[in-house]
C-alpha cells in the first residue's frame, strides 16, 4: 500500500526581548539561577495584572508578515485555561479567534524544487515555568524554574502541506533563517528558544481529504531528530494500517536514546481550554501606518537574497545559499562587493574566497579581503633572488618536513609553500612549488 | 469628642491644633477595636505592633511640624482581598488562611505613602463571593446596628468597622454592589468608582472586567479625600485610562440647582420593601428642594442584569480562582468554601466548549446592550439616583440556604458593574423598627466623580443621617 505522509507542524519562537511579555523581569533566562528572574505577574499571585511587551507585539508582526501573512489590526489576547504546575496562573495568556497574522505561506527548495508551504496563523503568547523531574535525596521529586515563566513565545502554524522529513527540516531551516534575519530570536532548538511538534498521519493511496487521525510527536530537540521521528512515524503508522487499523489519535514523545516514539498521553478529546478573550489586557489596535512601518523594518529574506545573488552577481545557486545562511555573512559579502567594484574584483572571486577559505569576517573587513584577494589573483613572479633565500629559510626550519617529502610524502609540499607565501603572499603559489622542487631534487 | 464621629477632616484638625499625637489616635482605635470587635467580628488580622511603629513615625514628623501628607496620621483598614507586604491577607478563605504576600498593591502604597496607619485587615466574603458576609469562612461580621442583622456584602467588615468608628476610613471592593450594598446597610458613603480610575494591581481579583476598587467612610468629603490618592494611572494595571484628575472636591459644595436627576423606573417597582421604598421618596423630595430637577428614565434591560452578571463574573471568577492551586502558596483548593466552589464550577461550565457561545458569548452581547442603556440615558440626565437594595438589611441565615435569592438582592447594583459606570452610595435614612439602615445610590456617567460627590455632598448637608452613630 502507497502512502502519503501528511505533516503539519507547529513551532513556538522564544524571542530575544529584554523582558517578558506581560512585566519588566528579564526574559534572557539562559543558565540563571532559578526562580532568580521573577515578579508577583510572572509568578502568578494574587493580585498581579499584565501589562503588553510592545516590542514583543511588532517582532511577532514582522515574523507573520516574512511568512507572507495578513495582519490582523485589531486583535486581542484570550486566556487558555488549564492546570499544571509550571502555568503559574492556572491559564495561559494567548491568542485563539484573532491572531496577529494568518492565511500566509513559505517557499521552500527541496531537491532544487520550490514548494509552497501554507501558514495557518502566527500569534502571541507567553512561555510557562520548567517543570524538572530528578530524585533529592532519594526522593522522587519535581522541581518548578519560574524564570522561563511569562517569557515571549511566537507560536507558528502550518498548514499539513508538508510531505516528509526531508521537507520539514527545510521548511525548518528556512524558518530559522528568517527569524535570525528579523534578529528576534536566536532560533536555537539545542537552547530551546525554538521548539516543534510535528502532527503526522499517512493517507492512503487515492483516499482524498486528512486522515481520519493524527499524532503529535514532542521532545524533539533538533532538526535531525525530526527527520528521524518522522520516519518512524511513517514506519509505524504504515504497519498498523497495512493491518486493517488506524493508529491512535495521541501524544508520543521521541526517544532519542531509543530512537523511537513513545506514547504519552491519548489525544482523543481535544482538552477544553475554555478560551475567552482576556479581560485584563484592552484589544490592540495598529494603524496601516504603523504596519506599514513594521514591514519596512524586515530586510531582505533569505530566499529573496539567495536568488538576487544568482541573478545580480551570476553566482552558482549553491554558493548563494552558503552566503546566505546569516545575515551578518550576506552584508559582509556585499560590502565586500561594493569594495571589489573599486579594485577590479568580482562577486564571484569574493565569494569562492570566503566559501573556500572559511574568512574570520570579524577579524578582517570587507576592504581588507578586497585587498588580500587582489594580492592572491595577482600572479606576480618573485624574483628568485628574493624568493630562493625564503624558501632556504622555510626548509631549514622545517627539516623535519623535508625529510618526509624526501621519503615519499610529496604531499607535503603544500605546506612548504603555505610558509612561504606568509612570508611572501604575493607570490604565486606555482611558482614558489616549483622552486622548492628543485631545491629539493 | 465622639470617636465614633470622627472624620479625616476632624483628625486632621485636631494634627493641626496639637489636641491629639498619631499614636494617641491609634491607640484610640486599637482600643475599640479590642473592645468591640469581638462581638463585631470585622477584623480578620489587627496589625497593632505595626499601627503603633507607623503611628510614631509620623509623630516624629508632627513634632517637626510637617504634617503636609494628604492623609497624615489617619488610621485606616483593608478589606483582606488587598495584598499587604509582610501582612496575612487571607481573603477570608481557608485557602489563605496563613498567606503572607511579597508586595503591596497600587493602592495600599499609595495609601501607606498618603500618611496613613494600617490598623488590621477587614472580614469580607471569602473572596469577595457574597452579598450577606456570611460567606467568610472565618465567621461573620455582624451588623453595629443590630448584631442579629447582616451587614451587607461582600466588603462587611470594611462597612462595619467604619459605621462601629473601629477605623475612620476603609478600602473595599465592589464587583456586583459589594461596597454599595454594605454601606446602605450601614449609614457609611462607599464609593464605586468608575472601572478604570483606580487600579486592581495587588487587589485579588475576583471578576477582572466587573471589579472595581473603592472605599468606605463617615462622610462624602471624606470619599473624595481618600479618592485623590487612589486614582489615576500606575503602569501595573492596563485597563486604567491615562489621564489623572487634579481634585475631587472641586466643585463639590457647589450645590444642584438645575442638575437633572434621572429615576429609573425599573429600579421602583413593586417589589420592594415599603420602608425602602418609604425612604427613597423621601430623598427625591430632598433633592427637588434642593433645585434638582427629577426625570424618569428607563433602564429597558435591567431585567437582564442578574443573568448577565451571574454568567461574566462566575466565568471570570473561575479563571481567576486557577491560581491558587496550593503549589506555590497557600493551602490545597480542597479547602474552598461553598460558594466559591459553586462559582467555579458555574464559570467553568458557562466558560466551556459547547455553551460558550450560548452563555458567556450572549452575556457579553447583552452586556453591550447595557452599555447602552446607560449612554442613552446619560444624554437625557446628569446623573440617576435609585435605591441600593430592594429590602432591608435581613437576619442571618435568612437567605443562607437559598443561593439564587441572596443572588437577587444584587438586582439594583449589578448594571452598575456591567456598564462600568460609578455609584456613589450615601445615607438615606431608617427603618422604624427596628432601627436598620437605608441608603440611596447616585449613578453617573464614567468618569463623573466629581459630580457625584457635588450631588451626595448636596444631599448629606441636608440630611444630616451621617451624625447618627450605633450604640454598642
Amino acid at each position: 500500500m502507497n502512502y502519503t505522509t501528511i505533516i503539519g507542524l507547529e513551532i513556538h519562537v522564544e524571542l530575544n526581548t529584554n523582558t517578558k511579555m506581560f512585566c519588566r523581569c528579564s526574559a534572557n533566562h539562559f543558565g540563571a539561577e532559578p526562580n532568580t528572574n521573577t515578579c508577583p505577574v510572572c509568578l502568578g499571585l494574587p493580585g498581579a495584572l499584565p501589562v503588553t511587551n510592545k516590542k514583543a507585539i511588532e517582532n511577532c508582526i514582522k515574523i507573520a508578515q516574512a511568512l507572507n501573512c495578513s495582519i490582523n489590526t485589531d486583535s486581542w489576547f484570550e486566556r487558555k485555561n488549564y492546570f499544571y504546575p509550571d502555568l503559574p496562573k492556572g491559564f495561559q495568556t494567548s491568542q485563539y479567534l484573532n491572531p496577529f497574522g494568518f492565511k500566509g505561506y513559505l517557499d521552500i527548495k527541496v531537491k532544487d524544487e520550490t514548494k509552497r508551504i501554507g501558514i495557518t496563523r502566527v500569534h502571541m503568547e507567553e512561555d510557562t515555568g520548567k517543570n524538572t523531574h530528578t530524585t533529592v535525596d532519594g526522593e522522587k521529586v519535581s522541581l518548578l524554574d519560574f524564570n522561563r515563566s511569562g517569557v515571549p513565545l511566537v507560536e507558528i502554524v502550518t498548514e499539513p502541506d508538508i510531505h516528509s522529513g526531508e521537507e520539514a527540516k527545510a521548511f525548518l531551516t528556512e524558518l530559522q533563517k528568517i527569524v535570525r534575519y528579523l534578529g528576534v530570536s536566536d532560533a536555537d532548538m539545542e537552547k530551546g528558544n525554538m521548539r516543534l511538534e510535528p502532527n503526522i498521519s499517512l493517507q492512503k493511496e487515492g483516499e482524498k481529504g486528512l486522515p481520519p487521525y493524527k499524532v503529535e510527536v514532542k521532545n524533539i530537540n533538533s532538526f535531525r531528530f525530526v527527520d528521524k521521528a518522522i520516519q518512524f512515524e511513517e514506519k509505524r503508522q504504515a504497519e498498523l494500517l497495512n493491518n486493517g487499523e488506524i493508529p491512535a489519535q495521541e501524544t508520543r514523545g521521541w526517544n532519542e536514546n531509543k530512537n523511537e516514539t513513545v506514547s504519552q498521553r491519548s489525544k482523543e478529546e481535544a482538552h477544553d481550554y475554555r478560551y475567552f478573550p482576556e479581560p485584563d489586557i484592552p484589544p490592540i489596535h495598529f494603524t496601516d501606518s504603523e504596519i506599514n512601518e513594521l514591514q519596512s523594518q524586515v530586510p531582505e529574506l533569505p530566499i529573496a537574497k539567495t536568488d538576487r545573488y544568482v541573478n545580480e552577481y551570476a553566482l552558482p545557486y549553491y554558493d548563494a545559499e552558503i552566503l546566505t545562511r546569516e545575515k551578518s555573512l550576506a552584508d559582509y559579502f556585499e560590502d565586500a562587493v561594493q569594495d571589489g567594484k573599486k579594485h577590479d574584483v568580482t562577486p564571484k572571486q569574493i565569494a569562492n574566497y570566503i566559501i573556500n577559505k572559511k574568512v574570520d569576517s570579524e577579524k578582517t573587513v570587507p576592504a581588507e579581503l578586497v585587498t588580500m584577494i587582489k594580492q592572491a589573483s595577482q600572479k606576480v613572479t618573485v624574483d628568485s633572488s628574493t624568493l630562493t633565500p625564503i624558501i632556504e629559510k622555510v626548509l631549514s626550519e622545517n627539516p623535519k618536513v623535508v625529510e618526509d617529502y624526501k621519503g615519499g610524502k610529496v604531499q607535503v609540499i603544500g605546506f612548504l609553500i603555505g610558509q612561504t607565501k606568509k612570508q611572501l603572499p604575493e607570490a604565486d603559489a606555482g611558482q614558489i612549488k616549483s622552486t622548492i622542487e628543485s631545491l629539493l631534487k | 469628642m465622639n470617636i465614633q464621629q470622627l472624620t479625616i477632616e476632624s483628625i486632621l484638625e485636631g494634627y493641626r491644633n496639637k489636641d491629639f499625637s498619631v499614636t494617641d489616635v491609634t491607640k484610640m482605635y486599637l482600643d475599640r477595636i479590642k473592645q468591640y470587635d469581638a462581638t463585631l467580628h470585622t477584623f480578620n488580622t489587627v496589625t497593632e505592633e505595626h499601627a503603633l511603629h507607623d503611628a510614631k513615625r509620623l509623630d516624629q514628623m508632627l513634632t517637626n511640624g510637617d504634617i503636609s501628607l494628604p492623609l497624615f496620621g489617619i488610621p485606616l483598614a483593608h478589606k483582606d482581598i488587598f495584598v499587604t507586604k509582610g501582612i496575612r491577607t487571607t481573603a477570608s478563605s481557608n485557602v489563605l488562611d496563613d498567606y503572607i504576600p511579597q508586595y503591596d498593591g497600587t493602592v495600599v502604597s499609595r495609601l501607606k505613602n498618603a500618611g496613613t496607619v494600617l490598623l488590621g485587615k477587614l472580614n469580607c466574603d471569602a473572596w469577595a463571593h457574597g452579598s450577606s458576609g456570611e460567606n467568610s469562612d472565618f465567621g461573620p461580621a455582624k451588623n453595629p446596628w443590630n448584631t442579629e442583622y447582616i451587614p451587607g456584602g461582600s466588603s462587611s467588615g470594611s462597612a462595619a468597622s467604619v459605621a462601629a468608628g473601629l477605623t475612620p476610613v476603609s478600602s473595599g471592593t465592589d464587583t456586583g454592589g459589594s461596597i454599595r450594598l454594605p454601606a446602605s446597610f450601614t449609614n457609611t458613603v462607599g464609593l464605586k468608582p468608575t472601572y478604570g480610575l483606580v487600579s486592581r494591581y495587588g487587589v485579588m481579583a475576583m471578576a477582572s472586567s466587573l471589579d472595581s476598587i473603592g472605599h468606605f467612610t463617615k462622610t462624602v468629603t471624606d470619599s473624595a479625600l481618600l479618592l485623590n490618592v487612589t486614582a489615576g494611572p500606575d503602569g501595573f494595571d492596563s485597563t486604567l485610562r491615562q489621564e489623572k484628575e487634579n481634585d475631587y472636591l472641586e466643585n463639590m459644595k457647589k450645590g444642584i440647582k438645575g442638575i437633572k436627576l434621572g429615576i429609573p423606573k425599573e429600579y421602583v417597582s413593586e417589589g420592594m420593601e415599603k420602608e425602602v421604598k418609604q425612604k427613597f421618596e423621601e430623598a427625591v423630595k430632598k433633592f427637588e428642594k434642593l433645585g434638582a430637577e427629577i426625570v424618569e428614565v428607563s433602564l429597558p434591560h435591567t431585567d437582564y442584569g442578574i443573568a448577565v452578571y451571574y454568567i461574566i463574573q462566575p466565568s471570570e471568577v473561575s479563571s481567576n480562582l486557577a491560581r491558587y492551586d496550593g503549589i506555590r502558596f497557600g493551602n490545597p483548593r480542597s479547602s474552598f468554601g461553598d460558594e466559591a466552589k459553586r462559582r467555579i464550577m458555574l464559570g467553568t461550565f458557562t466558560l466551556s466548549s459547547g455553551y460558550y457561545d450560548a452563555y458567556y458569548k450572549k452575556a457579553m452581547q447583552v452586556r453591550t446592550l447595557i452599555i447602552k442603556d446607560y449612554t442613552n440615558t446619560f444624554e437625557k440626565v446628569d446623573a440617576l439616583i435609585a435605591p441600593v437594595s430592594p429590602t432591608l438589611p435581613w437576619k442571618f441565615g435568612a437567605k443562607v440556604d437559598n443561593p439564587l435569592a441572596m443572588y437577587l438582592s444584587d438586582a439594583l447594583t449589578v448594571t452598575i458593574n456591567i456598564a462600568g459606570i460609578p455609584s456613589l452610595s450615601v445615607p438615606a435614612g431608617f427603618s422604624s423598627n427596628p432601627k436598620l439602615p437605608i441608603g440611596i445610590q447616585i449613578m453617573g456617567p464614567h468618569f463623573s466623580e466629581k459630580k457625584l460627590f457635588q450631588i451626595g455632598y448636596a444631599f448629606e448637608q441636608e440630611t444630616n443621617y451621617y451624625m447618627e452613630v450605633p450604640e454598642l
